[in-house]
């Protein structure tokens, strides 16, 4: 079966991000770029896949602007066979990036869409739950554990106090959580190789999908800064401003 | 204007993110109604029939929203919330489930984990992990929103008298099923509804030594959190992860042991009101947000802890 991936290229999670002076949007001059952590998990899923047996072949798709060629090319040297850009301005809106994503199922009517929970950028968490809606799909997000069985799909799920498991009818929608798997590194040769492997490039237009917007930043700012409060010299005075000054212990 | 505010409840009890989610609604300056979609859920009608300031209670009780799957709960949702200007749910993992789905059958976009109501379309909510706040402003006239519930404080859960209106409708998608849940059995309260939360990052070396928490935990009664590098060394499970990508908490007391304070765990804790961490580095960023900071090797610090509270 084909599995399609996708992945977000966002600032590295190592980054400290900071608004600008102006508040009109976040600096991201000269900052270091990195495919999505939880896609790069969805990556390794289907190739792990791939791998068992289970999925034939694993597209990486990517929507944004030519710069995340650059993901593509990391999700094709982490085993991907072949890679789709859909091609938009930055910033595009979860609804649309899920229109569009749901114009490249309709091309290549995959039988497994594994994307991230949420990107670490936008902190959204809303595309793959809406991709299931417009393909009418079912869903398993924030996945820990994966196990195709025929023509269902078993999804084990990270949910309050524990785990919770869903079959779904395939074709089917994954979004990862962090303890699905552990991504693995990609080798040299295997970057060399992704340079040739085959990139398709989509307009929206190719897609048959309009690019809306229905949300404006209308400013940015830093969150409000706690001050730090005192050290204490050991364990018994910690106990006693708990219970005497902050009051929260007794 | 009028609010649809989504119940969070496990068939049994009304839980107490749908509170926090009705304050938030009332920021919105509507009117305000429950929907509980579930299956034998009564009792958690009538909890959310005595919440103030409700007006009505909507029941679509149903065995297709047994374990509320995504796929029937955002079809009753979309239809019920055809009527109302906002559809507003707690950020709880199972409202996250749903309700982008709900946003994408009515062709709208989810604007996620809000934290403050500017005014009718505009709001705040962070991004980046808690390094920005934007603020955002929607053009659509229906709007489909989750709510940070650590933002709010909860709303009375007495007080009122809303009708309760059965629901007819049944959706089932026929596309998914529940087979299972393991739900961790603990006598401590949750994580995001304790008064004392106690957490753990990697300092604490091993799995094992998460247990050196439990003592003050039953002492303080408080519950057990996690930062995500010890998740992520397998420690402990993702469901005790406190963070940006994890739960967000804001109890009376939070204590941190042997976690750093990167920018995704503080995001996770940072409104809690007393905050105090136990690191043996003193340049920690941990301490920037504490209240109360002890310099200590928690190996040592912490029995000496337990057996003087």
């Amino acid at each position: 079966m084909k599995v399609l991936v996708a992945v977000k290229r966002v600032v590295d999670y190592n980054v400290k991000v900071r608004a600008k002076a102006d508040g009109s949007d976040v600096d991201l001059n000269n900052v270091k770029m990195a495919i999505n952590p939880f896609c790069e998990i969805a990556v390794e899923e289907a190739v792990r896949l791939k791998e068992a047996g289970v999925a034939t072949e694993v597209i990486a798709v990517s929507v944004g602007e030519k710069s995340c060629q650059e993901q593509i090319r990391t999700a094709m040297a982490l085993g991907a066979d072949r890679g789709i850009q859909v091609e938009t301005d930055a910033g595009v809106e979860p609804l649309v990036v899920a229109k569009l994503l749901k114009g490249v199922v309709d091309k290549e009517q995959p039988q497994l869409v594994i994307l991230g929970k949420q990107s670490i950028d936008g902190d959204n968490n809303q595309t793959g739950q809406m991709l299931g809606a417009l393909a009418n799909m079912a869903q398993g997000t924030f996945a820990s554990e994966v196990v195709v069985d025929g023509d269902k799909v078993n999804v084990t799920r990270e949910v309050d106090g524990g785990l919770q498991t869903v079959s779904l009818n395939l074709p089917a929608i994954v979004t990862t959580d962090l303890r699905l798997n552990e991504p693995r590194y990609a080798s040299l040769p295997n970057i060399m190789k992704a340079k040739k492997k085959q990139l398709d490039v989509y307009s929206p237009a190719d897609l048959g999908v309009e690019v809306t917007s229905h949300l404006t930043q209308v400013k940015v700012e830093p969150p409000a800064e706690r001050k730090a409060g005192v050290k204490v010299a050991d364990v018994d005075e910690l106990i006693d401003k708990l219970k005497n000054e902050a009051k929260v212990i007794s | 204007m009028s609010t649809l505010v989504i119940a969070e409840h496990d068939n049994g009890s009304l839980k107490g993110a749908t509170l926090n989610t009705v304050a938030a609604a009332q920021a919105m300056g509507a009117d305000i109604d429950i929907l509980v979609a579930g299956a034998n859920c009564g009792s958690v009608a009538e909890a959310a029939a005595a919440v103030a300031g409700v007006g009505k209670v909507l029941v679509a009780d149903n065995a297709a929203y047994e374990h509320q799957l995504a796929e029937n709960v955002s079809l009753l949702i979309a239809e019920v919330g055809a009527g109302y200007d906002n559809i507003v749910a707690p950020a709880t993992p199972n409202c996250k489930n749903f309700m982008p789905r709900v946003a994408a059958l009515l062709d709208v976009a989810q604007i996620s984990e809000i934290t403050s109501v500017e005014s009718a379309d505009t709001f705040q909510r962070p991004i980046y992990a808690g390094n920005v706040i934007a603020t955002v402003q929607s053009s659509d006239a229906k709007k489909v929103i989750t709510v940070r519930t650590t933002a709010y404080d909860a709303a009375p859960a007495e007080g009122g008298s809303a009708t309760i209106e059965a629901l007819d409708a049944v959706h089932d998608a026929g596309i998914s099923s529940f087979v299972g849940e393991e739900v961790a059995v603990s006598d401590r309260p949750e994580l995001t509804a304790a008064a004392v939360v106690i957490s753990g990052g990697r300092g604490m070396q091993n799995g094992e030594n998460f247990k050196l928490l439990d003592g003050i935990a039953d002492k303080l009664g408080a519950a057990i959190g996690a930062s995500r590098a010890a998740v992520d060394a397998g420690f402990v499970p993702n469901d005790m992860q406190v963070g940006q990508t994890g739960k967000i908490v804001a109890p009376d007391l939070y204590i941190a042991v042997g976690i750093s304070g990167a920018i995704q765990h503080l995001a996770g804790m940072k409104d809690s009101k007393v905050i105090v961490a136990i690191n043996k580095d003193e340049d920690a960023p941990i301490f920037q947000v504490a209240d109360y900071g002890l310099v200590a090797d928690l190996f040592d610090a912490l029995p000496e802890l337990e057996s003087k509270l």
